[in-house]
């Protein structure tokens, strides 16, 4: 390894697994931060440099990846994690609403985690369902004609 | 007994999957060998869950069904209380002309076999014995359009990468379908995945690419999970091979990566910002390399073209539209769903007669055609053929052709807001007039929310600065949705005015 700010340990050796599993891809670096993402819930800061060295990027590049798309993290959600769809087809049958309660209910705004880790929520723009609207995902599972009941689903 | 439970994601978020399992169990518990096949969804997403039911007359319907109508199942069926009779006689199958989308809910998605029996696999054979100049030309001839929203002639875009010198080439895949009532990508990924390898393998022969990518936005896990088997059942009976292979790719949130040059970076693992054109990505698209990138729908049209010929194809349409487009109908209305027909159904007729109006039963008060770059159009314009130069004759586009309907209740000033907000949110900040005019056109229409009637020039002289600045649809289309409410609905943003004095 090039870069000196390498670590050692489970999470590195994970990482280098990764990598390893990459080679050979072109344009690697979106499946390799999915695959990390997958592996422990965020991408973590001291993951960049690892990263960096083995695609031969600067690690300014990397962060700039991470930092563009909405779908990655840096630091671990709560252990639901609630999407809501806020798009056109979903607001024209009472999506807003359902947010403004759901909001309330749980005492969060988007991108925010409950104080207990029990749930993130966040704004997704369509999720294909846009026939049965308002529509949601519960950690990775689809919900159409979603209202409040959904909480039940992120209750514990 | 054999039943199909839909897998398509619209009907598995209205519980198929639970359905499926509770069949399962309900047979075991009668001792009946059941086969439950997970179809694709047949486009009646009011009826769905529907589950199918293979009787000697031919597919019963049942729908929307619950937990509570499993049992039923194997009782009478013609006098269970979902019962909908032989599915394609419904009238909206039997309305519809279905080219693309022939396949989709009536196949197991994941049968070659099943794939094969019902017309799969001729177009690419019938490609194999042609020149690929021959395969441009019956592609150009047929009058296919980009389905993303461009409409941009696939047959021109296909002759320039084949004729691009270099030794290796590119089919791209765009399947970041992230426009709000737009699904058709998804529900013919999830139900009919091999017709999109085969015009994928297609446009390969044509262009003398070996190799292509899917780029599918994260949002979609049924339609990844449904290409990736595909994709490997494809590759396990040599329809990809070293010849021409595909790879899918999963994107990451970011709805700018829909446009094709940001799609392109975001494919080489770069942040997904647009690149200024030209180059032409057919010329310099992946990896600098010439690239085909094309919508799911328009490279999924193509086995058809190829199998029936481009005049069958052609004969269907109006003016400069040919063949047929899936409509996807969406937001308060009553039948939603997908419906393929020929180009040239009045947007009223859409709206009315195979929406069946609103949901909420209220009356229609504007329909944004094309996704959240789309205009709104009222009813004054439900006259409006659908076809790519009609509508941009009324200051619209029909984009993928997704139609959100919107009760009387809607507030067309926040729809407006929410376009610029929504720009501003997914901006990938490469040109000004996006990164920048959509913050100030929020901040515009909030001072138009406040009373501020002076806010309105500023407002329609941004949106034309957005519009002839912008690097890319984005920014460029935004002013479309925010010009259209307010040149349709100006009371909508007086209103305001008159509150605030």
């Amino acid at each position: 390894m090039l870069d000196s700010h390498v670590q050692n340990g489970p999470l590195a050796e994970r990482i280098a697994e990764i990598l390893d599993a990459h080679q050979g891809l072109e344009g690697p670096l979106l499946p390799i931060l999915h695959a990390i993402q997958q592996a422990f819930g965020h991408v973590p800061d001291s993951a960049i440099p690892q990263i960096a060295a083995a695609l031969m990027l600067s690690k300014a590049e990397v962060h700039g990846v991470i930092s563009f798309y909405h779908d990655f993290r840096s630091a671990p959600a709560g252990r639901h994690v609630l999407k809501l769809c806020r798009a056109e087809a979903c607001q024209a049958v009472g999506a807003d609403a359902v947010a403004d309660r759901i909001k309330r209910a749980l005492g969060i705004d988007w991108h925010e985690t409950t104080a207990d880790g029990r749930v993130t929520l966040e704004p997704v723009f369509c999720l294909g369902l846009c026939a049965c609207g308002p529509a949601a995902m519960v950690d990775g599972r689809l919900v159409g004609r979603c209202d409040e009941g959904v909480l039940a689903e992120v209750a514990k | 007994m054999k039943l199909y439970v839909p897998l398509d994601s619209a009907a598995v978020a209205l519980g198929a999957d639970r359905l499926a399992a509770a069949i399962a169990a309900e047979a075991a518990a009668r001792g009946v060998t059941v086969q439950i096949i997970r179809n694709g969804s047949r486009g009646m997403v009011w009826l769905e869950p529907l589950v199918e039911v293979v009787t000697d007359k031919g597919r019963m319907g049942f729908g929307p069904l619950t937990l509570a109508d499993v049992a039923g199942l194997f009782g009478d069926l013609a006098s269970h209380p979902k019962a909908l009779g032989l599915v394609e006689d419904l009238p909206w199958m039997q309305g519809q002309t279905r080219l693309t989308f022939a396949r989709v809910g009536v196949i197991d998605p994941l049968s070659l076999d099943d794939y094969r029996a019902h017309g799969g696999l001729a177009g690419l054979e019938r490609a194999r014995a042609m020149t690929r100049a021959g395969i441009v030309a019956e592609v150009t001839e047929s009058g296919l359009r980009g389905r993303g929203g461009a409409g941009f002639p696939t047959g021109i875009k296909w002759k320039t990468v084949s004729e691009a010198p270099g030794d290796q080439k590119y089919i791209v895949c765009n399947a970041d379908e992230g426009d709000s009532a737009t699904f058709a990508d998804r529900m013919l990924m999830e139900g009919d995945p091999f017709t999109l390898i085969e015009g994928m393998a297609i446009a390969g022969l044509a262009c003398g690419a070996s190799k292509g990518y899917v780029y599918i936005r994260s949002e979609y896990p049924v339609a990844i999970r449904v290409m990736d088997a595909a994709v490997r059942i494809a590759r396990d009976a040599r329809v990809l091979g070293p010849a021409f292979d595909i790879e899918i790719r999963v994107g990451a949130g970011a709805y700018v990566c829909g446009e094709e040059t940001s799609l392109l970076n975001s494919l080489e693992g770069k942040r997904g910002v647009v690149r200024a054109k030209p180059p032409l990505p057919a010329l310099q698209g992946f990896m600098g390399r010439p690239t085909v990138v094309n919508n799911v729908i328009s490279l999924a049209s193509v086995p058809v073209i190829m199998a029936r010929g481009a005049a069958f194809y052609k004969d269907f349409g109006l003016g400069r539209s040919r063949g047929t487009i899936p409509l996807q109908i969406a937001g308060n209305v009553r039948f939603g769903g997908l419906y393929e027909v020929a180009f040239g159904l009045t947007l009223g007729q859409i709206v009315n007669e195979i929406g069946g109006g609103t949901a909420s039963g209220r009356p229609v008060k504007a329909v944004q055609v094309g996704g959240p770059l789309g205009a709104w159009f009222p009813p004054s314009l439900f006259d409006t053929p659908f076809g790519y130069e009609e509508f941009g004759a009324k200051d619209g586009l029909i984009g993928h052709a997704g139609l959100t309907i919107a009760d009387d209740s809607t507030d067309m000033l926040a729809m407006a807001r929410f376009a610029m907000e929504f720009c501003a949110i997914e901006s990938c900040g490469k040109c000004t007039p996006c990164r920048i005019g959509a913050v100030r056109g929020v901040e515009t229409l909030d001072r138009l929310a406040a009373g501020d009637a002076s806010a309105i020039p500023l407002i329609t002289d941004l949106c034309n600065t957005m519009k002839s600045g912008s690097l890319c649809a984005l920014g460029g289309f935004t002013p479309y949705p925010v010009l259209s409410a307010l040149t349709h609905f100006p009371d909508d943003f007086a209103r305001a005015k008159e509150a605030a004095e």
